[in-house]
């Protein structure tokens, strides 16, 4: 799931200042904490008292979509209002506002959210954590399923740096636990240190290389529907 | 690697097996570097070779590579030129590495480095292209097989450089750092300088464990100017504690003497009694090649310091 942080509602009444009419589309995909319909009614509610404040009228309309990075969901759940309204905010993560800007080209949506990592969510301590910085060259094998280039505030690959105290990262003043120690410590237990003392040699950081593509397979997909979208 | 070649004084003075001193020099945000030349000159006589920092604590500082460059230059005094992974990816490591090759820089000290969300540019986006490890390993590849770390041949010249690596006393779980610093050993380490150390057991024992790598080891000692400085290390670097009565007895000469060459005085004897014993102690009961001292502008004390030990 992607961890999302809402902006301040300051700053997304001034992207949205300019016009009158406004499209607010919550998103039921993987974003968390959830911003689904009810989170978009709220934000109507509150840019709209923002407007009153500034003496303008806001009219809006809130929508939830089922995924919003996916084009044919986000384009036939938006497509019935698109001409209505002057300008889109999304509650997506930053998958779903560049998703929305592309399929309709004509329109600009605008981000309610700040995007923050990729996240699994941990019931047991409350939290969401990033294990994976999705790098294209998975290393947990080595790291006893402890990722150090998510989990190492310096994505380290050859750890612990000098700057961990008693299993604690300097980076967060020693609150968030050190991923190497935590990675010793673990392949200790199983008595993998061969593992630890392993050298890993220097990244190949074209595989992390932004902007990512990866070309769907043809066997994944459907041919007659792709047709269909063709025409 | 073991079979590198003395390229450096240093390297060349460890070799002999004599116990040595090394020195730190801390360029900050300076134009004119006047200052650390002072410094360098100061301890010239005491030391082999002198450390330059390169941007402690996350902080922008001047570039270390041209003080390094000048205090060999104007001083004399052969340099180790500290660099950190935190601001540069491959391709800037291998240019400075060339740079300083150029004018004749011999030691380098690979370093992660700290944070830079520690430092006064907090919001800089880190580097960390490369680890500290994987820069020994550029490092090797250099001095060793005259090429970057894809086999893309230095054209002109050769990289003649020692290659320094760092190792904390005070880390805890203490086996991960042995075994860490053995990683680096294998990868192509000269020689190891450790972090300050305030215990002696615990610097014994360090040095004890250390020593299965056959690799150099210079301990870091940090003599402690007066009691802002004592306390500031007590409680702001980690995992580092300065002994309570070092630190009382610091406390109470700053209390005590107003005078302020009085004071320095008897602050000079202080640190006199508790490092004399204690370098003392480490030259005869363990393997280790020297001390490195931190004297940061207390440059003072390396006289009556190390007289007994030269
Ligand atoms: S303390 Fe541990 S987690 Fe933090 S940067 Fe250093 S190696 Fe990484």
């Amino acid at each position: 799931m992607i961890i999302t942080k809402l902006k301040d509602i300051d700053e997304i009444y001034e992207m949205i200042k300019p016009y009158s009419k406004i499209l607010i589309a919550g998103c039921d995909g993987c974003c968390q904490p959830p911003r689904s319909i009810n989170e978009a009614k709220i934000l109507g509610q509150m840019l709209e008292l923002k407007s009153k404040m500034n003496g303008k009228n806001l009219t809006w309309k809130a929508i939830t979509v089922l995924r919003q990075c996916d084009d044919r969901i986000a384009g036939t759940t938006v497509r019935p209002y698109i001409d209505e309204y002057e300008a889109i905010v999304s509650l997506a993560c930053g998958l779903g506002v560049s998703m929305l800007n592309r399929i309709f080209e004509d329109t600009l949506t605008f981000p309610a959210q700040d995007s923050m990592f990729g996240a699994s969510e941990n019931h047991g301590d409350n939290l969401y954590e990033q294990y994976c910085d999705t790098c294209g060259e998975c290393l947990l094998g080595e790291t006893a399923g402890i990722c150090p280039v998510a989990s190492c505030a310096k994505g380290l690959h050859n750890g612990p740096c000098g700057g961990q105290v008693d299993g604690f990262c300097e980076v967060g003043g020693y609150k968030y636990p050190c991923a190497w120690i935590q990675i010793y410590e673990r392949l200790k237990k199983f008595n993998r240190l061969d593992l630890f003392n392993k050298f890993r040699p220097p990244k190949d950081y074209r595989l992390m290389t932004s902007p990512g593509h990866l070309e769907l397979i043809q066997e994944y997909t459907n041919a007659i529907e792709e047709e269909e979208v063709e025409k | 690697m073991g079979n590198r070649p003395a390229f450096s004084n240093l390297m060349k003075e460890i070799k002999t097996g004599k116990f040595l001193f090394t020195g730190e020099l801390e360029p900050t945000k300076m134009v004119d570097i006047s200052e650390i030349i002072h410094s360098a000159e100061a301890m010239k006589e005491y030391v082999v070779a002198a450390n330059v920092t390169d941007g402690p604590q996350g902080m922008a500082y001047v570039n270390s590579l041209i003080p390094s460059y000048l205090v060999q230059e104007k001083v004399g005094l052969e340099t180790v030129y500290q660099m950190t992974v935190r601001d540069r990816n491959r391709i800037a490591l291998f240019g400075d590495i060339l740079a300083a090759a150029c004018v004749g820089i011999k030691n380098v000290l690979a370093l992660t480095g700290d944070h830079s969300a520690l430092g006064d540019n907090p919001g800089a986006k880190p580097v960390f292209d490369l680890d500290s490890t994987q820069f020994v390993y550029l490092l090797s590849k250099m001095i060793d097989e005259n090429t970057d770390v894809y086999g893309n041949e230095i054209e002109t010249g050769k990289v003649e450089m020692n290659v320094a690596i760092a190792a904390n006393p005070n880390a805890s779980p203490r086996e991960a750092e042995i075994l860490k610093v053995g990683r680096k050993v294998a990868v192509g380490a000269d020689y190891i300088q450790t972090q300050t150390a305030f215990d002696i057991d615990d610097a014994k024992d360090f040095i004890k464990e250390l020593s299965r790598y056959n690799c150099p080891i210079l301990l870091g000692l940090f003599p402690l100017k007066n009691y802002g400085i004592a306390s500031y290390f007590d409680k702001y670097i980690p995992g580092v504690s300065v002994p309570k009565d070092l630190l009382k007895s610091l406390k109470s000469a700053k209390k005590s003497i107003k005078d302020k060459k009085e004071r320095n005085k008897k602050v000079d004897e202080i640190n006199l009694e508790f490092f004399v014993p204690f370098i003392r102690e480490i030259k005869k009961s363990t393997p280790a090649a020297g001390i490195h001292c931190m004297a940061v502008h207390y440059e003072r004390l390396f006289e009556p310091l190390l007289k007994d030990f030269r």
